[in-house]
């Protein structure tokens, strides 16, 4: 039975990613487990990290679950279970974010976060826009829209950028490295794309 | 590659149904949110947002149970707003499914409130509402409290102040036009968006399909919201996009 950890560390909004994981669950049988709780972080087959909100105080709240951040890294990297970051919980796989003066990432995909700039466009980047894939990765369906909300964006390595969108510049949308990826967009309330998205994750053997 | 204009049907709601005011007085049923978003978002909606029009100035039910409800339904973000006190009513509802969250009274009351809400949650998740009644030529007034109570503050700069304190967005409802289906008030829409650098939704008016497109040619409108034209099967979800294609706005075609 895939048994999926949705991380719970206080960021909002769980049920939507949690719905939208049982809606693209392409076996009947998943389960699916809401924690902060290292031992079912350990546990767990594939891992996500939803996030709303502010970087700095997404950051805090990891960082104040006991052993939450050594469940991540272990899962991570010593036993390479899949892992998903959204919105935020993708922005915290870079090593440090800007927002509110700054803080530290988790450190799994090499970058920062920056505030975008947008060429004076209206901020936050709020509504849908096309994702377009850079490259055939086993994450990302067909070209089409999703849902974004923010204001800062991952300023990574061009290698670890597979997909991206624009909004007065190119920012990444997706990016990945190994058993690690993270979506800019909320796949959770992107529609058919969204779907597709996590019904890839819930599959991907990285 | 462009951000599409957002189409959003507006939800009031009044004890756990959805209704749709003529300026905010006569109230009409016009069904179950739950149902009713759901429906939206299949439908092709961008956003749904969901109002509790009583919740100000009445005991507050615990909305919290059909914010989940419609957001586990509803494939496409959710705005929740009516009777948001604190950077903590707001974290509740964005836990109960709410992707941003409308304060309202409460700003009014303490714009430092936004800074509060902003740090907490992000100010992407922060919606400053503000229902603004023309008081003068060029001059429109807050009144807060579902329309019923003026404040004398000023709308154009409230909404500066609101963008500085925090906010990420400005729902701008037009208290002259809401319901009257004459159109959004253009100049208003103007005046606010000429002056903050946030998205604006565009609250109050609409009719026609035309007048949703001049929200955004006219007005500068970053999203048009809309309630009565959408309820009561005036115009489709679709034909709203159409006619806005039609007139050279990007709009999302395929969900």
């Amino acid at each position: 039975m895939p048994n999926v950890c949705l991380i719970d560390y206080g960021a909002g909004n769980l049920h939507s990613a949690a719905r939208g994981l049982e809606r693209a669950s392409p076996t009947a049988d998943l389960k699916l487990t809401v924690s902060a709780d290292p031992a079912d972080i350990l546990d767990a087959d594939r891992i996500v990290l939803p996030g709303v909100g502010a970087f700095a105080s997404c950051s805090e709240g990891l960082r104040s679950r006991p052993g939450l951040e050594e469940a991540v890294h272990e899962a991570v990297r010593e036993r390479g279970r899949p892992f998903l970051g959204i919105c935020v919980g993708m922005q915290l796989l870079a090593d440090w974010g800007e927002e509110h003066g700054g803080s530290r990432g988790l450190e799994l995909i090499p970058g920062r976060v920056k505030a975008m700039k947008a060429d004076g466009l209206r901020l936050p980047h709020m509504g849908w826009n096309d994702v377009s894939s850079l490259t055939d990765h086993p994450l990302l369906p067909a070209n089409g829209d999703a849902y974004f909300v923010h204001s800062f964006a991952f300023d990574g390595a061009d290698e670890h950028v597979i997909a991206e969108a624009t909004y007065g510049e190119t920012f990444p949308a997706v990016v990945a490295k190994d058993n690690v990826a993270g979506a800019q967009f909320h796949p959770e309330k992107s529609g058919a794309y969204g779907q597709a998205f996590l019904r890839n994750f819930l599959e991907w053997k990285p | 590659m462009t951000l599409k204009t957002r189409l959003i049907p507006c939800l009031d709601v009044a004890n756990g149904r959805v209704v749709k005011g003529v300026n905010f007085v006569d109230l009409v049923d016009a069904g179950d949110p739950v149902q009713a978003a759901a429906a939206y978002a299949e439908a092709g909606a961008d956003e749904i947002c969901f109002l509790d029009i009583t919740a100000s100035h009445e005991d507050r039910g615990t909305l919290l149970d059909t914010v989940t409800k419609t957001a586990q339904e509803a494939l496409c973000p959710l705005t929740v707003g009516g009777g948001v006190r604190s950077a903590d009513d707001m974290k509740a509802l964005l836990r109960a499914g709410a992707d941003k969250v409308a304060i309202n009274s409460a700003a009014v009351r303490d714009p430092n409130v936004l800074t509060e809400a902003s740090l907490a949650v992000g100010a992407q998740c922060v919606v400053c509402a503000i229902d603004a009644k023309n008081v003068a030529p060029g001059r429109w007034a807050i009144f807060t409290h579902g329309g019923r109570k003026p404040t004398g503050i000023d709308a154009v700069a409230f909404a500066q102040q609101a963008e500085k304190k925090g906010a990420g967005e400005i729902l701008l409802t037009s208290m002259d036009r809401d319901g009257v289906k004459t159109g959004y008030d253009l100049e208003l829409l103007r005046a606010v968006t000429g002056a903050v650098n946030v998205p604006v939704i565009a609250s109050g008016g609409a009719g026609a399909l035309d007048h949703l497109s001049d929200a955004v040619l006219e007005g500068g409108a970053s999203a048009v919201l809309a309630a009565s034209i959408f309820h009561f099967g005036t115009y489709t979800i679709t034909e709203a996009k159409q006619a806005m294609e039609a007139r050279g706005i990007p709009v999302r075609r395929t969900w």
